[in-house]
């Protein structure tokens, strides 16, 4: 069900962890869903020099929080933000139709560190950013609230 | 991914190795009897024969008439064919099925095709230990009410219901009763009799037989309409040609479960409490599912709070370990188990369900190795998860 890709970056997972002192801290999903992934971003003249993650969720899950982190180490925000969940999935070479969510989520996280750092430093945002929320799963987190 | 070396088993709700006495019964229907049971040459009629004997072994073995057992292709199709065979040609009496909320998708979407078509369904809620209340039953049941189904034991928390107790009620009130007993024959000493029930489903690879194989039990007289439109297979109620190794093996595969019933569930419930109460030593954070005592000698089921299942099941099968979860991941859709859900427990906590299911021959052995592997992953996972960091802060 998995590709041998997907299923190292579960077993060995890169970047796992929380970066002190982070200058931009990403985190989406809901534990209702089953799924939450927290990025965490060190950045320094908007390159993305360190990246950690941390999830709760399903082998897909973690792998493409791990593939996230390494897609964007070394990259600019601009390039980070362009990075998609497409560019994740094809990274792993592939993900089950019923798995292609989780890489929509670490799309989000990417994108909700970066926003946080823009937000911290007092930047306007690229794209006006992401809630957090995907809503693609059906049930109501109450996002509409927390905006 | 390398398999692992050793392969430790404990997914039997999902199926079970087959018996090897089963595959030498099969084997020798399939090399020496291979007529039609239907034609009336010699070849054929051996074919027929080998076929009564087998449905004779099965009524013995669940102590009911020859004549009640039908042979079908599952479990799924006897609990297909006991809901919407019995509602259809039963339609005139009352358009009211009473089923509960934790049974097995093969009773409950049928009941959801019933409601498209004119029916009404009750679906009883269970008790946080998966107990269906009596007085729901009673409380449940109108001049409308044609049929009441109960799953005998829930295949996820193990949970026994009361399933005599309800046939009673049922009978009282003119109701004709249903079991889904898939995840108890074999497992569990049921004699279809003193039961009381009108209709029992069960499959054969959940006790050592072949898969593609099961049977509904009928009460003599009872009305029903056939399951499959065709030739006079199964008295004209299940058209087919008979899948007769897999019959023979079935009835088979039952002899050979029922003749040590207490034996082996004295010895399955001593290794299922040793890794309940080992597991509930070692590893903090967790929920028990289901019932302590109203139980499946095979069955443990817990969740293990800020992880979710289908890593678990990943990280356990690496190690060899083969198990089960009622996580959404694993259940194919966004929401965790309806089991675990009408049990009370939050999306959550559901999410990071353990299911394991013994046999007669797990070994302490594999149970401590098991053990010792869960500690090391939930902790790992739990390290991993942001909701696990979260409650830290909280506490």
């Amino acid at each position: 069900m998995y590709t041998e890709k997907v299923l190292d970056h579960f077993q060995n997972p890169r970047n796992v962890g929380d970066l002190e002192g982070a200058d931009g801290v990403g985190q989406v999903g809901n534990a209702k869903c089953g799924d939450i992934m927290k990025i965490s971003l060190k950045i320094e003249n908007d390159v993305i020099v360190d990246a950690k993650f941390k999830t709760f969720g399903c082998g897909a899950a973690v792998a493409t929080s791990s593939m996230a982190t390494e897609l964007i180490i070394g990259k600019t925000l601009e390039e980070a933000l362009a990075v998609t969940n497409q560019a994740v999935v094809e990274a792993l070479e592939g993900l089950p139709p019923a798995k292609i969510h989780c890489s929509v989520l670490a799309e989000e996280a990417i994108k909700a560190a970066i926003q946080d750092y823009y937000v911290k430093t007092g930047r306007e945002v690229p794209g006006g950013g992401c809630t957090g929320c995907c809503g693609s799963c059906g049930h109501d987190h109450g996002c509409a609230d927390e905006e | 991914m390398n398999r692992p070396t050793n392969t430790i088993y404990l997914d039997n709700a999902a199926t079970t190795p087959m018996h090897p006495e089963v595959i030498t019964v099969m084997t020798e229907v399939m090399k020496n009897t291979y007529g039609n049971a239907s034609s009336v040459y010699h070849v054929g009629q051996d074919a027929k024969a080998v076929l009564e004997e087998a449905r004779s072994s099965v009524a013995q073995s669940l102590n009911c008439l020859p004549n009640e057992v039908y042979f079908t292709g599952c479990g799924s199709e006897a609990d297909n064919w006991a809901i919407k065979g019995y509602a259809m040609a039963n339609r005139k009496k009352g358009n009211h099925i009473i089923t509960t909320k934790i049974e097995h998708h093969a009773i409950l979407h049928p009941c959801e095709y019933l409601e498209k078509n004119g029916f009404e369904v009750t679906y009883l809620p269970v008790d946080e230990t998966g107990l269906v209340s009596l007085e729901d039953v009673k409380n449940a049941i109108k001049d409308t009410t044609i049929l009441i189904s109960v799953m005998y034991a829930n295949n996820e928390v193990g949970t026994i219901e009361p399933i005599a107790e309800i046939a009673k009620i049922a009978k009282e009130h003119g109701v004709c009763m249903h079991t889904d007993a898939v995840q108890a024959v074999g497992a569990e000493a049921i004699n279809f009799q003193e039961l009381g029930v009108d209709m029992l489903s069960l499959s054969g690879h959940k006790f050592g037989g072949p898969k593609g194989v099961g049977a509904l039990i009928i009460r003599k007289g009872l009305r029903i309409e056939p399951f499959m439109h065709g030739g006079a297979q199964e008295r004209s109620k299940r058209a087919g040609t008979e899948n007769l190794a897999g019959i023979v093996g079935l009835a088979k595969a039952l002899e050979i479960s029922v003749a040590n019933i207490p034996e082996k569930q004295e010895k399955m419930k001593e290794m299922r409490d040793y890794l309940i109460s080992e597991i509930e030593k070692n590893i903090p954070y967790i929920k028990f599912n289901g019932h302590r005592e109203h139980r499946l000698a095979n069955n443990v089921n817990f969740c293990f709070r800020y992880i979710e299942g289908e890593s678990l099941l990943l990280m356990l099968d690496i190690n060899g370990i083969c198990a089960s979860s009622g996580s959404a991941c694993t259940s194919g859709s966004l929401d965790p188990s309806h089991v675990l859900l009408a049990l009370g427990l939050p999306h959550e906590i559901a999410h990071g369900s353990l299911r394991l299911t013994l046999s007669a021959n797990t070994t302490k052995e594999e149970l401590d190795f098991t053990v010792s592997k869960l500690q090391e992953i939930v902790h790992r996972l739990r390290l991993m998860s942001p909701i696990y960091d979260m409650s830290l802060e909280e506490n």
